[in-house]
């Protein structure tokens, strides 16, 4: 009996050992007969095969504008499977982690969510793993669907890497109505009426600006809008691109105002995060929070408060006529089984009536230019002739500006620079971070 | 004869060892393989150039672990891992015996007392860490209460550090701002070291107390100079297990404070984790794992040996 189970033993050891040692030939076989079964599948019921869309749209508006997207692809392609591939957390961390492994691993999904800009370009348009989409946007003439300014952000070297689905903007102040009307304060449009407010504000004894640094691109966000007033978009844009250096003394004045700015606000900020720092000024607590415009949805929806009266917004002040982007993409990664598939849902997620189902829902405005504004509210609309007229810049707190890598070591120097305000210090790790643009 | 004897006896001690073998050789494998294979595997990669999401091998030396040594970030958070491993071992020996001793003294209803002491150990780190994120939040937490002596500590907020002074790029002292996440950690931890203290002084003989106390001992000696003494095995087994815990933490910190403003309670692991996974340095982030392990070594590796020695 014993000798029996021991041979047992020794017979699964071995066997363990043969598969382990087979692995890659045994792989192979599996991958072959895979693929047969695909094609068998294909040729009998014309059925094709399955569309991953991986993101981290897990949140209330934004999973909703995800399934109404899907609802509409499935409606006009019935044959197409849709797998919703969502991972939550971290604000996307958890899913890039997860995302970083599945495409060096050459198993990529059948496309994925990217803030468009240099998240993508740096990262796996660099290591070759994007197909370039330039003729697919030819082909059914988008080139002028989108704005120029938005085309060249999600382009790389003359090529087009991912589709924009929504815009966000990053360069807006909203302000508690209330406590504005208590303390007579107008909308300041200037950074010098910007500090005059916040003197008042702070003598009335509120909190003139709310932040909840926590996780430092709150702060970051801040910061580069003040570099977008002080140095305006062209040179904001040459910043990023590497023409000018971060040793320009317009950067050291922009750290000494943003420094200024963090002066105002509240002394906890470290241990909130942005939604308790919407608190604050939902509350009246605080006057005025900058953050990119999801807060609306905060506001309205979270916090239930109305649009224009209980909260307004302003554009950061020196930055009106500017848009600081944010914005959703997806693309197309090389080695894809059944990239046609994908490229019918990339056409369902470019077409306006995909950008006015997921849009509304998510709280975001259309890439396109020639979408409905009558599916969105005023803020919306307000937003949308603001996209169509303004220059647009890209965002570094929300990875479009410049590499992750450089946002993570910039990110670490604001974290030092809110508590020690030592701006050489500040523009010294910019400076030695530069070249991970 | 007697050889005969012999020759079967350690035949089949030798057949008995080898179904030992053979039992292990599965896990042994497994172990080598994604233990020690991906040890190995994350030191290759910390002396490589693999600091992008292209991978790139070649041979970097120790640019990443000298980058990592003059980089204020790790700077602090070796700093703050020096001062939370004190404190935290320190706190949980401490009170740790203390409740043991005092559970210990036969009184009714002890397994209430000890049931309440090693609950907070059945959480995990993370339900610990938010719980107490919200207990030691300067405007919402025990604040509240202390307002009403007028006493306003910021806790974690806290961006002062004591007794500092300029060394490297980092002010060197004790961050005020870790002491919260020393609170919570002791919170969660010291009924584990209360269990083994409890096991400890069950394991001592109570004919040795009576001695001392006919000796004349006074109730205070017996405890230093007769029951201490003999936890000290207990004490090593504690410092170890805790030092290993508060070496690797992650879940506590970033549930509870995150970095915090000026890195006053960041870790390697945080760090490791956002260097890594954010930043996508990948090198960079497998040498700060690297470094964690030899700090982790610094207090098993002894232990071993000393047990190793132990059993010969």
């Amino acid at each position: 009996m014993k000798k029996k189970i021991f041979g047992l033993f020794i017979f699964v050891v071995l066997a363990l050992f043969i598969a382990a040692c087979s692995s890659e030939s045994s792989g192979d076989a599996d991958g072959k007969t895979d693929d047969a079964g695909k094609d068998n599948s294909e040729g009998g019921s014309d059925s094709k095969g399955e569309v991953e869309i991986f993101s981290w749209w897990t949140g209330a508006g934004e999973e909703d504008g995800l399934l109404a997207l899907i609802e509409l692809f499935e409606e006009k392609n019935p044959d197409i499977a849709i797998d919703n591939a969502a991972v939550s957390g971290g604000a996307g961390t958890n899913a890039k982690a997860v995302l970083a492994t599945r495409m060096q691993g050459n198993d990529p999904p059948s496309t994925f969510q990217v803030h468009g800009g240099e998240e993508l370009n740096k990262s796996w348009v660099a290591a070759d793993k994007m197909e370039p989409l330039n003729d697919f946007y030819e082909e059914n003439e988008w080139m002028d669907k989108f704005p120029e300014e938005l085309i060249d952000l999600v382009s790389s070297d003359g090529n087009i890497y991912s589709i924009p689905v929504n815009i966000h903007r990053g360069n807006v102040f909203f302000y508690n109505i209330q406590v504005f009307e208590d303390n007579g304060i107008e909308v300041p449009t200037t950074m010098d009426e910007f500090f005059a407010a916040a003197d008042k504000l702070q003598e009335a004894g509120t909190i003139p600006v709310a932040l909840g640094d926590k996780e430092s691109w709150t702060a970051t966000q801040i910061f580069e809008n003040v570099l977008l007033g002080k140095l305006g978009p062209d040179d904001y844009k040459k910043l990023f691109a590497g023409e000018i250096g971060f040793d320009d003394p317009r950067v050291a004045e922009a750290a000494e105002q943003f420094g200024k700015i963090l002066d105002y606000v509240n002394e906890d900020h470290a241990s909130r995060n942005w939604q308790d720092s919407a608190q604050l000024v939902a509350n009246g607590e605080a006057a005025m929070l900058n953050m990119g415009d999801w807060a609306k949805g905060y506001f309205a929806n979270d916090l239930d408060l109305e649009t224009n009266v209980d909260f307004g917004y302003f554009a950061f002040p020196d930055t009106d006529g500017e848009f600081q982007v944010i914005t959703d993409t997806f693309g197309l990664p090389k080695g894809v089984d059944n990239p046609d598939d994908v490229k019918e849902f990339l056409k369902v997620l470019a077409s306006v009536e995909g950008q006015d189902a997921f849009n509304p829902l998510k709280g975001s405005i259309p890439a396109r230019i020639d979408a409905d504004p009558e599916k969105y509210d005023q803020y919306g609309k307000d937003t949308m002739e603001d996209f169509k007229n303004s220059r647009l810049v890209p965002s570094l707190a929300h990875g479009s500006a410049a590499s992750e890598g450089f946002l993570t070591k910039a990110n670490q120097a604001v974290n030092i620079f809110v508590t020690q305000r030592d701006v050489d210090n500040f523009i010294q790790a910019l400076v030695s971070a530069a070249p991970e643009m | 004869m007697a050889s005969d004897v012999q020759l079967k006896t350690k035949r089949k001690i030798s057949k008995d060892q080898w179904t030992a073998i053979a039992f292990l050789i599965p896990s042994i494998i497994l172990i080598i393989v994604f233990v020690y294979g991906f040890i190995g595997w994350t030191g290759y990669v910390s002396l490589s150039n693999y600091n992008s999401l292209i991978p790139d091998f070649s041979f970097a030396g120790l640019k990443n672990y000298l980058y990592l040594f003059q980089d204020f970030r790790f700077q602090a958070d070796l700093r703050n891992t020096l001062f939370f491993t004190i404190l935290f071992i320190g706190a949980v020996i401490v009170i740790g015996m203390g409740l043991a001793i005092l559970i210990d003294q036969k009184l009714k209803g002890e397994s209430i007392f000890r049931n309440i002491f090693l609950f907070p150990m059945a959480l995990s780190f993370v339900v610990t860490g938010v719980v107490w994120q919200w207990l030691l939040n300067p405007s919402t937490g025990f604040n509240q209460f202390l307002s009403v002596f007028g006493i306003q500590p910021k806790w974690y907020t806290d961006t002062n550090i004591l007794a500092g002074f300029e060394w490297g790029s980092i002010e060197f002292g004790l961050p005020v701002a870790i002491i919260s996440v020393v609170i919570a950690a002791v919170w969660q931890m010291t009924g584990f070291s209360l269990a083994m203290y409890l096991a400890g002084l069950r394991g001592i003989p109570d004919e040795l107390r009576e001695a001392a106390r006919m000796d004349g001992a006074t109730e205070f000696q017996v405890y230093w100079k007769v029951v201490l003494p003999m936890l000290a095995p207990i004490t090593i087994s504690v410092i170890i297990i805790m030092a290993h815990i508060s070496l690797k933490i992650f879940d506590l910190i970033y549930a509870m404070t995150g970095s915090g403003a000026n890195f006053v309670t960041d870790v390697p692991g945080v760090y490791m984790f956002e260097t890594t996974f954010r930043g996508n340095y990948y090198a960079n982030g497998a040498a700060i794992a690297i470094i964690m392990l030899l700090l982790v070594a610094v207090f098993i590796v002894p232990y071993l040996w000393s047990s190793r020695k132990g059993d010969q």
